[in-house]
């Protein structure tokens, strides 16, 4: 375990919780004390993005995810949180070109993992609001009436954020502590509303791996029961790890290759999914497989729920071609043992799968449950609409 | 009259088949491992215990060939359902070979008799697939229409040559028919889409989806490629990400119901429902040999369970699901068949010609008259 040095900052006080578990998990992250010389601030702050972005650039080539989309929003959040602390800047102006900087960088590392990018844009909202909020301007009317500030607009965005305030740092570093407790509570959020939505004797499928789901069906079989069919989503077949993970906590579980999603899906009464993004127009990224359960339960008329903490939301739309799709090694549907096909044969093993918002009947985030058609408008609430491109 | 097959969760029928297999001598299998609820009334059976465990050497009831036969159906070695009847027909060719009537018996009858045992022993290794029971109820019906004052030596050769004839009109020019069909609506710079394999050839690209855990796809991947057919391999999850690129899809059956139903792979209606979701066709190239009177119309009442240790599989080392006997509330299900509704269907290639899924009750109907 970690020793705590003595001095611990006045800003690492409200996230200390998170701060000690990510500290007890990665050793790189030590605590040191904030007040040190500008120069060793500054190495010490790039050499904590470098690392993160080498962290990023490994875990993209694996199998799946080996650190979960919590964890990574987490440290993105942990890390912006640093910068603003310890990086250089006079105005609001100058912290938001840097940490689009960073963030730009922090993308290009690893362009699927779209969490990094949904943080960045969250603090810039954050910096643009607390600066309003400094300046004195009133929140409601900037948020209300999207459309009529689009009309209106050839005003309002005179705004280029040069003036200097004094509080403006704490304010922002304050902000960015609550963005980190709600990060820390999404999961059980999303899982109290498990009983809402399950009843007994249900019959419920999902598809792969996803802690969200897991939390979700393990609090609803606290108190009711019911049974669980998983697909195992070859190659990587982390449906078998959800599987035994359900088993712990006595879930009646089954498991069933991909082939045969379609042939049980006339006995399944939910299909409930965890996914990678939730896209701007309602759509998901998620794991590749998940269009095929998508259409066998809109054939069966089976509602398709999708548990998505907010974190999740991008403002990313499908039709970008070049950037929608990750490939893994095709060694995992072609294994190097047929070598003598190897060579004429094309192997692909895409990693996601886009499901069109008509098949999705619901979501379920930590701020409750919402059709897909609502999307749009959570997003104009989390985002600015000059920060959709980094 | 209901298949002993699908009424494992019947206890008196279990009884009758005890009875039954212990008069007639063959060894009763038992099922392995949890089962999954919904499919307790179909067996379950290990491979790693074969039925011929219980069987003494040499098999006195059972002739010698045909536990061979049996070993291999439940072994997988033999698997897919033209080749399950070509082997159970050549099987039967050396059965009656090596048959000589016991005095006072008539031929027409006793060897209907005989063949009865050896029947339920196949069953028992692996349950009989629908072209199989055709393939049975033919040698039957050809066998009690010998005339009674037939020589043996001469009824034998009869047998055998219908046997042959069988086998060449139903199963080998049937697919030569098929294909020849299906050559015709493949065009040149087609994209095709195989889940099981057929034979054909033009200037056309393919697709192999493949499946776990058994994976047929890759022996139809090296014959494609040795025929020097590009090729592109994904599996069955990667589909959505395939399908937009594909102008065709081409199914095998394994039967084709009297309600237009097509009983196939497992993974085959998934096939069909992505492809109509992208507008792509579907053509299932099916002989009529394999067409049977049942109807079904989901995948649960008639089916069969494969071994659920197929499922197990090594990644890095180690296997999360190698213990899972041992945990309770967990159950793996490995579905071999399933059945894909008409409307997915666009057209059905036949060695009889190319009718629509609905047509087939009709095509029934003219064999029935036929025979």
């Amino acid at each position: 375990e970690i020793h705590e040095p003595e001095e611990v900052s006045v800003w690492f006080r409200e996230g200390s919780s998170c701060c000690q578990e990510t500290l007890a998990r990665n050793q790189r992250f030590t605590e040191t004390p904030v007040n040190m010389p500008g120069a060793d601030k500054e190495t010490d702050l790039s050499e904590r993005i470098e690392s993160f972005l080498s962290e990023l650039k490994r875990c993209g080539s694996g199998a799946g995810s080996l650190r979960g989309s919590a964890e990574t929003a987490r440290e993105t959040t942990a890390l912006l949180r640093r910068i603003t602390a310890q990086a250089r800047w006079g105005n609001a102006g100058e912290l938001m070109e840097i940490i689009r900087k960073e963030g730009r960088r922090m993308t290009a590392a690893q362009p699927s993992e779209t969490t990094v990018g949904n943080m960045i844009r969250r603090v810039l909202k954050i910096i643009r609001e607390e600066y309003a909020r400094s300046r004195g301007s009133s929140e409601e009317t900037d948020q209300q009436e999207s459309l009529h500030k689009l009309l209106t607009s050839g005003g309002s965005s005179e705004d280029n954020f040069r003036q200097h305030f004094t509080h403006l740092k704490a304010n922002v570093i304050e902000a960015i502590n609550e963005l980190l407790t709600e990060l820390e509570g999404t999961t059980d959020n999303i899982s109290m509303q498990a009983l809402e939505h399950i009843h007994s004797n249900e019959v419920i499928m999902t598809i792969g791996r996803s802690r969200t789901v897991e939390a979700f069906l393990k609090d609803a079989a606290r108190k009711r029961k019911f049974h669980v069919i998983v697909a195992e989503c070859a190659p990587f077949c982390q449906g078998h790890e959800m599987a035994t993970s359900l088993c712990k906590e006595d879930i009646e579980t089954t498991v069933i290759p991909d082939a045969a999603i379609f042939a049980v899906m006339s006995r399944v009464n939910k299909v409930i999914i965890g996914t990678q993004t939730v896209l701007a127009n309602g759509g998901l990224r998620a794991v590749n497989g998940t269009h095929t359960l998508a259409l066998a339960a809109k054939h069966h008329s089976t509602p398709l729920i999708v548990c998505a903490p907010m974190f999740k939301l991008s403002p990313q739309f499908p039709n970008e071609e070049d950037t929608f799709h990750k490939f893994v090694s095709p060694h995992e549907v072609l294994p190097f043992t047929e070598g003598e096909i190897l060579s004429k044969v094309n192997a692909h093993c895409p990693v996601f799968d886009y499901v069109p918002p008509e098949l999705i009947t619901l979501f379920i985030s930590n701020i409750g449950g919402n059709a897909p058609s609502y999307i749009y408008r959570l997003m104009s609430e989390l985002y600015h609409p000059e920060d959709h491109e980094l | 009259r209901l298949p002993e097959h699908v009424q494992v969760d019947d206890p008196a029928a279990l009884k009758k088949l005890a009875k039954k297999l212990e008069r007639q001598q063959v060894p009763l299998r038992s099922d392995y491992g949890y089962k999954v609820s919904l499919f307790s009334h179909l067996h379950q059976y290990s491979r790693k215990s074969p039925p011929t465990l219980q069987i003494s050497i040499p098999a006195t009831v059972i002739h010698p060939s045909i536990v061979r036969l049996g070993l291999q159906y439940s072994q997988g070695i033999i698997a897919g359902s033209n080749a399950r009847s070509v082997a159970l027909l050549h099987t039967f060719k050396q059965v009656i070979q090596d048959y000589s009537t016991p005095p006072n018996e008539e031929l027409s009858r006793d060897l209907v008799n005989k063949l009865s045992p050896y029947i339920s022993f196949l069953s028992q290794c692996r349950p009989l697939s629908a072209s199989m029971g055709n393939a049975i109820k033919y040698i039957k019906k050809e066998i009690s229409n010998i005339p009674s004052q037939c020589k043996e030596e001469e009824a034998k050769g009869k047998l055998q040559a219908c046997i042959d004839s069988y086998i060449n009109e139903k199963i080998i020019l049937a697919s030569e028919a098929i294909s020849k069909y299906a050559i015709e609506k493949i065009s040149d710079g087609d994209v095709i889409l195989v889940y099981v394999w057929i034979h054909s050839e033009r200037k056309f690209r393919v697709i192999v989806v493949d499946s776990r855990p058994r994976l047929e796809g890759r022996e139809a991947l090296r014959r494609l490629v040795k025929k020097g057919i590009r090729c592109t391999y994904v599996l069955i999850s990667a589909l959505s990400y395939i399908l937009p690129e594909v102008s065709k899809v081409f199914l095998g059956a394994h039967a084709l119901l009297a309600n237009g139903y097509v009983m196939s792979r497992v993974g085959t209606s998934q096939i069909a429902l992505v492809a109509k979701a992208y507008n792509v066709p579907v053509l299932v190239c099916c002989e009529t040999y394999k067409f049977c009177e049942r109807v079904q119309t989901d995948s649960f009442v008639s089916n069969e369970l494969d071994d659920p240790d197929d499922l197990i599989v090594t990644r890095n080392g180690k296997s999360h699901l190698e213990n899972w006997q041992t945990v309770k509330s967990l159950g793996l299900l490995n579905l071999v068949y399933d059945v894909t509704p008409p409307d997915f269907v666009d057209l059905v290639i036949t060695d009889l010609g190319m009718i629509p899924c609905t047509s087939v009750p009709v095509v029934l109907r003219v064999k029935n008259v036929d025979q």
